[in-house]
């Protein structure tokens, strides 16, 4: 007997009496004969200290490592706090919250992350989190998309994280959207181009990465005053993987982004070989009711007293079916609410020192990488990444540094991209001397 | 469900200037700031200034105006409210599996390739499917990834075709999936019996139809027993059958959709595979398919051949990515923990628990709530309020007094074709013990309504807030502090 059952063999004979039936199978007898499955589903059980022991082998068995990987996912310090208190019971093993009046804290929670989100975006509106960036951006086409109407081609930077733009291709193409690839002139968009691009009456919206996939900072204002003076109904859309550059950067907001969305696992979320993750997707109070998934709102009760509710619900599947501005129905709450306590813990300071902390080991990175003989730091405004070039075979390079004990970062054309090129992540969890050992391991290569 | 304090201020109604919750390594020995001109921010975003002890009280304070599973009685129909095992919150946050990054080279992530490639095996063998992709982020996902295979599947036989049918008594999300992934939808009405009605089936089939979205057990716990007749219709004219999973804890080691005519279905790793909703998610909706849609799943795909795991990029017929990286891998670890503790005669018995929890509350509710489908169900029960109504009383009413008790109202007005629907799910891990209470409570309410339906209309009485105006919150929009008019 399974320690998860509560009921006793007498409690089962019990229920059995008081429903009228003979036996369990007879429960079950509205499974036609012919569909019923009859051996037993050939799973192993273990106890609870055997589970641990095989989970523990199987985490032992991935290699710990020194790591410069970032590329969408980062490895940030997380405090104990958020731990401790993202695992309260009353927060975790709760549903959405349908209920209000027993859901205060969950509500409570969404709406101070919203009012973050905001705040650190320079947007108006947030959503409550999407599974995770590339399906929030796909999402922001998809909503830019309603907002263009009969307009059918998005302008899509090639400087956008590969992923994204595959997964963003998966959603659109069975809806027949155009997209047109912006393609890259020194690792960003190429002005030039999209300009040329702009002309085209059928452009819905414009998507760039900021920073972008390979790290550097867009010029946004360019951007946005190309798009305006082109086209000015085409809606911007930003796509950030790591909004701790917020904290420095001059946000989506200020130059008059339409969505800024992408991934906020940076905040208080573990790596967790990609997922879970959080999608973020903030806008324009203007278009909130083109905005896809869910919002949380403040109102009060019968008595007078503020408190939140899901709100705009008939933008919703349950409510609008088919005609929903999303299908999504979980979202990543969780994440969202472990989000919310590592920004309250972070607050105005911590955020600002913990962003040029990043930048500026990343700086120290680049300036050490740059000295270096085999290679050499592509060019251009970076935050907490940037593209290295080398003379050197990377995949060669990349496996000697794990022997070594150190990933050294993300080579490209794990992407597709330029075989010469790596992508190297620095975050305040790599010491100075970590950037050392990276450079003796870069010169040590034949 | 009472609290100590009723009320929380927001973290931006607290704290001040120069107060910190975390410190930070000094920046010694780095290089200067590089960052110059339009894009260098000049505001400072407004986030609190609080220390770490009051962000501790600040978001205890909060989740004790909380209900959670470990609280008591949560009998949220379809959503699947059962134990949510500790060990697999400890087995989740084991360092190695953790901090494993998505971009390293796979013999840096041999434990976490493997650990889903053991859940993919598992849940293959308890649908009877085939393959499985555990890409799908939540069960709305899985519904978007297996209608895109379809797609895939149709135009890759040379025309993807125009209709998915979808009975009108599925949840949102699958017309919605439909849509997303560019799909008229035709409804198909339910038959007398809550079933799909297989004249009106015949009647919208044709050449036209890629394929149908069919949920089974059925949003009223129903076996859609006509299953694998529908599978014939719909495969003889060459459309497919998409199977709604999120009900499979009624079905474990009884049924598997596999053998049952199902092409491509998803599952719900946090309902029926006891992870927790964390208020809202993540949850986790893996796709399970047969031989013959593998082409299209979602690439990359998890290859274990000769015990190296690897994933596999070259797919050609895929319908792409879905996810950024590989899925809710965290969520299919504590998944495939319950799996294992249980096994598969456990896993049988967790269903036939389920099931006998449901008819027992059914049994011993149905003089007292009416049950408009009286046919045998499975592991929930729908009743409505056609009992209650004619003291002006409504589901909803009905929902707020059992807060009062300290019970999860269960799932209400869903599904649709129920008028004032009640939808009581109780799953295996109710003891009988609570059970009774709840159904104690139920009958008191019952008789509440016809004498005092007062204490409904006011319910409930002793929440943090009570009934909050919804039609103010959507009028007058306040979605952040210092936002609105407020
Ligand atoms: C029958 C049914 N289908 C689909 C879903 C959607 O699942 P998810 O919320 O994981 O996207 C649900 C969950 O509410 C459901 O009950």
């Amino acid at each position: 007997m399974s320690r998860f059952f509560p009921l006793s063999d007498n409690d089962r004979r019990e229920m059995l009496r008081k429903i009228g039936a003979d036996k369990i199978e007879s429960l079950f007898s509205s499974i036609p004969e012919s569909g019923q499955f009859k051996g037993t589903l050939n799973i192993p059980s273990y106890s609870e200290q055997e589970l641990l022991d095989l989970f523990r082998n199987l985490a032992d068995s991935n290699t710990p490592t020194q790591s410069f990987a970032g590329a969408g996912v980062y490895a940030h310090y997380i405090p104990a706090s958020v731990d401790s208190l993202a695992s309260r019971e009353e927060f975790l093993t709760a549903y959405t919250p349908y209920q209000p009046e027993i859901s205060q804290g969950t509500l409570q929670a969404i709406f101070e992350y919203q009012t973050c989100m905001c705040a650190l975006t320079g947007m108006e509106v947030s959503n409550a989190s999407m599974y995770d960036g590339a399906t929030a951006f796909a999402e922001a086409i998809l909503m830019a998309k309603r907002v263009g109407k009969k307009k059918n081609t998005v302008l899509i930077s090639d400087a956008i994280h590969p992923h994204y733009r595959k997964v963003a291709q998966s959603y659109l193409e069975n809806l027949g959207i155009r997209i047109k690839a912006i393609p890259t002139l020194n690792h960003k968009v190429d002005i030039e181009t999209l300009s040329a691009e702009l002309e085209n009456e059928d452009v819905f919206a414009v998507a760039v990465g900021y920073p972008n996939f390979f790290g550097i900072v867009e010029p946004l204002d360019e951007i946005a005053l190309t798009v305006r003076e082109k086209a000015p109904k085409a809606l911007l859309v930003s796509v950030t993987t790591e909004p701790l550059a917020f904290g420095m950067l001059t946000p989506p907001g200020e130059f008059g982004v339409d969505i800024a969305c992408g991934e906020a696992q940076s905040f208080g979320n573990y790596p967790g070989f990609g997922g879970p993750l959080l999608g973020f997707l903030t806008t324009r109070q203007k278009l909130v009711r083109n905005m896809p998934g869910r919002v949380v709102g403040q109102t009060t009760d019968v008595d007078g007293k503020i408190g939140y509710v899901l709100t705009l619900s008939a933008r919703e599947q349950h409510i609008r079916r088919e005609k929903a501005t999303s299908n999504i129905c979980s979202n990543q709450g969780w994440c969202m609410l472990r989000a919310v306590i590592y920004l309250a813990l972070l607050g105005k300071a911590g955020l600002r020192e913990l962003a040029e902390l990043n930048h500026r080991r990343a700086e120290t990175a680049k300036k050490a990488i740059s000295r270096s003989t085999h290679f050499e730091v592509v060019p251009g405004m970076s935050f907490n990444e940037f593209v290295v070039r080398s003379d050197t075979d990377l995949e060669d390079f990349v496996e000697h540094s794990v022997v070594n004990g150190m990933f050294p970062g993300v080579r490209l054309s794990k992407f597709g991209l330029a075989p010469d090129e790596m992508l190297i992540t620095v975050t305040e969890m790599n010491t100075v001397e970590d950037i050392h050992r990276l450079v003796e391991l870069m010169e040590a290569v034949k | 469900m009472k609290t100590l304090r009723g009320k929380e201020k927001t973290i931006f109604q607290m704290g001040g200037e120069g107060k910190r919750g975390m410190d930070l390594p000094k920046p010694e020995g780095l290089a200067p700031i590089a960052i110059s001109g339009p894009c260098m921010r000049s505001t400072t975003p407004d986030l609190p200034d609080l220390s770490e002890i009051e962000v501790v009280r600040h978001f205890t304070r909060l989740s004790k105006l909380n209900y959670g599973v470990d609280d008591g009685f949560y009998p949220l129909g379809s959503c699947t409210m059962k134990h949510n095992p500790k060990i697999n919150e400890l087995i989740a946050s084991l360092d190695g599996f953790k901090w494993s990054h998505p971009m390293l080279p796979y013999g840096m992530v041999q434990g976490t390739l493997k650990a889903m490639k053991m859940l993919e095996d598992a849940l293959n063998e308890i649908t009877g499917m085939d393959g499985c992709s555990l890409q799908p982020a939540a069960g709305a996902h899985g519904e978007l990834t297996g209608v895109m295979m379809i797609r895939a599947c149709l135009e890759k036989r040379g025309n993807p075709r125009q209709f998915i049918l979808i009975p009108d008594s599925a949840h949102g999300t699958n017309p919605a999936s439909s849509a997303f992934s560019g799909y008229e939808v035709k409804e198909v009405a339910s038959d007398e019996t809550g079933c799909v009605d297989l004249a009106k089936l015949e009647e919208v089939l044709d050449e036209n139809v890629a394929g149908m979205m069919l949920t089974n057990p059925n949003t009223l716990g129903i076996f859609e027993k006509n299953i694998q007749k529908i599978a014939d219709m719909l495969h003889e004219k060459g459309a497919l059958l998409y199977m709604d999973g999120a009900n499979m804890n009624a079905m474990m080691g009884k049924a598997r959709p596999g053998e049952l005519g199902v092409d491509v279905m998803h599952l719900n790793l946090h309902k029926t595979f006891s992870t927790p909703h964390g208020g809202g998610g993540p949850g986790a909706g893996p796709v399970c398919f047969l031989k013959h849609m593998a082409p299209f799943q979602p690439a990359p795909v998890v290859d274990g051949e000769g015990g190296y795991h690897k994933l596999d990029w070259n797919r050609p017929d895929s319908i792409g990515k879905v996810h950024g990286f590989y899925g809710n891998f965290l969520v299919a670890l504590k998944a495939l923990a319950y799996i294992l503790s249980l096994g598969g005669k456990g896993l049988e018995q967790s269903t036939e628990d389920a099931v006998l929890a449901a008819n027992y509350i059914r049994a011993s509710l149905k003089d007292n709530f009416h049950v408009p489908f009286d046919i045998p169900t499975l592991h929930e029960v729908v009743f409505n309020d056609k009992k209650q109504a004619e003291f002006g009383i409504s589901t909803l009413d009905i929902a707020k007094r059992l807060i009062d008790y300290g019970i999860h109202p269960p799932t209400i007005y869903f599904p649709l074709i129920v008028h004032g629907a009640l939808m009581v799910e109780p799953t295996e891990s109710e003891s009988k013990e609570e059970m009774d209470y709840f159904i104690e409570i139920m009958k008191k309410v019952a008789k509440e309504a016809s004498i005092s339906p007062e204490l409904l209309h006011d319910a409930p009485h002793d929440t943090p807030v009570r009934r909050l105006d919804e039609t103010k919150a959507a009028r007058n929009l306040v979605l952040r502090y210092g936002g609105g008019d407020e």
